[in-house]
């Protein structure tokens, strides 16, 4: 399936997310007004709330809200929604800050100066299932984004920055994670959006939740039995989860994350705690709610939220280092280069 | 006490041989031949399906040599008896594999080259049936109109669909699961599989003409028998298949850890790429 070089995809998710052909998509599962007959909520054969189904976290709304809307947590409706994301990026939309160059490079609907456009494959843009939302930021709150890094963080993020630019290309351990097909960077928890190909499959087993991830065919699988976490000798890339149910909302901690895990781009520590909620709040649609607590690594916690909206299909097997062509071509090319 | 222990006994083994006399009477009456349906009842979830919920393993060699195969040199001399391959009475029902001629040639060339080839080695999702007996654990969670089947090796996960069967869009490394149920067998029928995985660690193969079906069926409270039988016109000459029992993992806090080992593959797949080769070839001192 993967054919392309990673690092211009990676380029490519990071600016989809943002991209501002997105806000003036209209929105295909609108959430129904609250109608006459009340909804009920589906359970599972041990009454528990059904979670279960294939489910897209796509979404327009950028991680941090552009700096122009202030404490501004929701668009008042839709033209209000578009003026402000216009002004935000000078005509652009998305998140605010600068914007982008050469957006007009591709001339195949994305505005993206990138070697191809995921709409056309059905993996993003247009085609995509999202579910509706006034929210200014994923990022909740007043500030609306990610908070300052402590000094301990700052000095992480420095040093592996410098790491990098010294030796990204001296080996595949030191290329990054998701071009190595070890962890996708979005997988979480918290799960953001990807880009594209945003899609997951919960599947509910007696005692466990199960959350596959299309990227990279990362799955998760949640004992919701009262067990304790594992011992914390065991880090892993998506770290250690255990759920429980609060009324209708399953709730999710997280903790033991591989040190190399970032989260929002910052490498974690090893006090990172995130508590995710997921709650069904109409046939379509699962409220995903996150907050993130490091004390080690942001001076204060956040938290975000965004719907994920139910979309027929599967989850497709996703074989990123089976087929990673795009490993070997960059650093043959880097050790060719040196050779000039 | 001694004595006491003595009556206790003989009146058990009294017990017993009643006992046993009414399980052979019930066997006589209830069951009609003993190759039918197995005696244990499984347990149902919820919604009424037997419950296949658990993590599970195999206990076997098969992953070394699915045919029988006595104790043999690891690939490795290095790693002397921590890597050599144990003996194994095989899991192919009749020990053969009815390779095609030429295939059974290819086998061959696979085992003598099966460090450089060996999908395993290389961290490649381990396919259908291999996944399922290599050394690690696998976990069903039994959903209600699909089931997950997360392996800890790779990561692999395949999503068994239990409606109406649907057709893969294109072959994958774990294949495309449709799966109904059999009395108290779940029953996948596996498509759609590609060609780059093996059965083994001794170079057994397929092409991408493999089709498996599968058979799940609890026997016991903490074991399932699983049976898949193996089609592939392009390299057997006739259908076979392959038959063991998975065990569950009992330990209180028995969980699916990571082993996302494409960090362990990578010296091996591109270290020759390196900038700085690794001393001694990377191998721990």
């Amino acid at each position: 399936m993967r054919r392309h070089v990673l690092s211009s995809l990676i380029a490519l998710v990071a600016v989809v997310s943002l991209a501002s052909t997105l806000a003036a998509q209209a929105p295909v599962a609108a959430k129904p007004a609250p109608a006459a007959k009340a909804w009920t909520m589906p359970r599972t054969p041990d009454g528990k709330p059904d979670l279960q189904g294939v489910f897209s976290n796509a979404t327009a709304i950028p991680v941090a809200r552009p700096a122009n809307l202030g404490a501004k947590e929701f668009y008042t409706d839709e033209a209000d929604k578009q003026a402000s994301a216009a002004l935000a990026s000078g005509g652009r939309g998305g998140r605010g800050g600068p914007a982008r160059p050469a957006a007009a490079a591709n001339p195949e609907g994305n505005g993206l100066a990138v070697h191809y456009d995921t709409s056309q494959f059905g993996l993003g843009g247009p085609t995509v299932k999202r579910a509706a939302s006034m929210r200014t930021s994923i990022i909740t709150g007043p500030e609306g984004r990610v908070p300052a890094l402590t000094p301990e963080a700052a000095k992480r993020v420095a040093d592996r920055r410098a790491f990098q630019q010294e030796h990204q290309w001296d080996s595949a351990q030191t290329r990054p994670l998701a071009e190595r097909c070890i962890t996708w960077g979005f997988e979480g928890p918290p799960m953001m959006p990807v880009g594209y190909n945003s899609t997951l499959e919960i599947v509910q087993g007696q005692g466990y939740v199960a959350i596959v991830q299309e990227m990279i065919h990362d799955t998760r699988i949640i004992p919701t039995d009262g067990r304790p976490h594992a011992p914390a000798e065991i880090k892993q890339w998506m770290g250690d989860s255990r759920g429980h149910w609060e009324g209708d909302t399953l709730v999710v901690e997280t903790v033991n994350y591989n040190p190399q895990v970032a989260i929002q781009g910052t490498p974690v520590s090893d006090a990172a705690k995130v508590t995710e909620r997921f709650t069904r709040i109409d046939p379509d649609t699962i409220q995903y709610q996150f907050t993130v607590d490091d004390p080690k690594t942001w001076v204060k916690p956040f938290s975000g939220e965004y719907n994920m909206v139910k979309i027929d299909g599967n989850v497709y097997e996703y074989a990123c280092h089976e087929g990673n062509y795009g490993m070997a071509n960059n650093l043959s090319g880097a050790r060719a280069t040196e050779k000039k | 006490m001694r004595i006491q222990s003595g009556k206790m006994q003989s009146r058990l083994a009294g017990w017993l041989i009643i006992a046993a006399a009414g399980a052979s009477f019930c066997l006589l009456t209830v069951m009609p031949s003993p190759a039918q349906a197995p005696a244990y009842k499984a347990p149902k979830t919820k919604d009424g399906k037997p419950d296949l919920n658990g993590i599970w393993q195999a206990m076997n060699e098969a992953n070394w040599d699915i045919r029988p195969h006595a104790a043999s040199q690891g690939p490795v001399f290095s790693l002397g008896a921590a890597y050599s391959a144990p003996a194994g009475l095989g899991v192919v029902e009749g020990g053969e594999i009815p390779y095609k001629p030429e295939a059974a040639a290819k086998q061959k060339e696979n085992y003598a080259n099966r460090l450089k080839l060996d999908p395993e080695i290389k961290c490649y999702m381990g396919g259908v049936p291999r996944s399922t007996y290599m050394p690690y654990p696998f976990q069903i969670v039994q959903g209600t109109n699909t089931m997950m089947f997360v392996y800890e090796y790779a990561g692999a996960v395949r999503v068994i669909n239990m409606a109406a069967p649907t057709k893969a869009p294109a072959d994958s490394w774990m294949g495309w699961s449709n799966g109904h149920w059999e009395g108290d067998s779940l029953v996948v029928d596996v498509t759609s599989l590609n060609d780059q995985t093996w059965f083994d660690r001794a170079g057994d193969w397929h092409s991408d003409q493999l089709h498996v079906i599968e058979r799940y069926t609890r026997v016991g409270p903490d074991a399932l028998q699983y049976e898949a039988t193996i089609d592939d016109p392009k390299v057997f000459t006739r259908q076979w298949k392959m038959s063991m029992p998975l065990y569950r993992r009992m330990e209180k806090n028995a969980q699916l850890l990571e082993y996302k080992c494409v960090e362990f593959a990578e010296e091996v797949l591109y270290g020759h790429l390196r900038k700085q080769p690794i001393q001694g070839k990377g191998d721990s001192k």
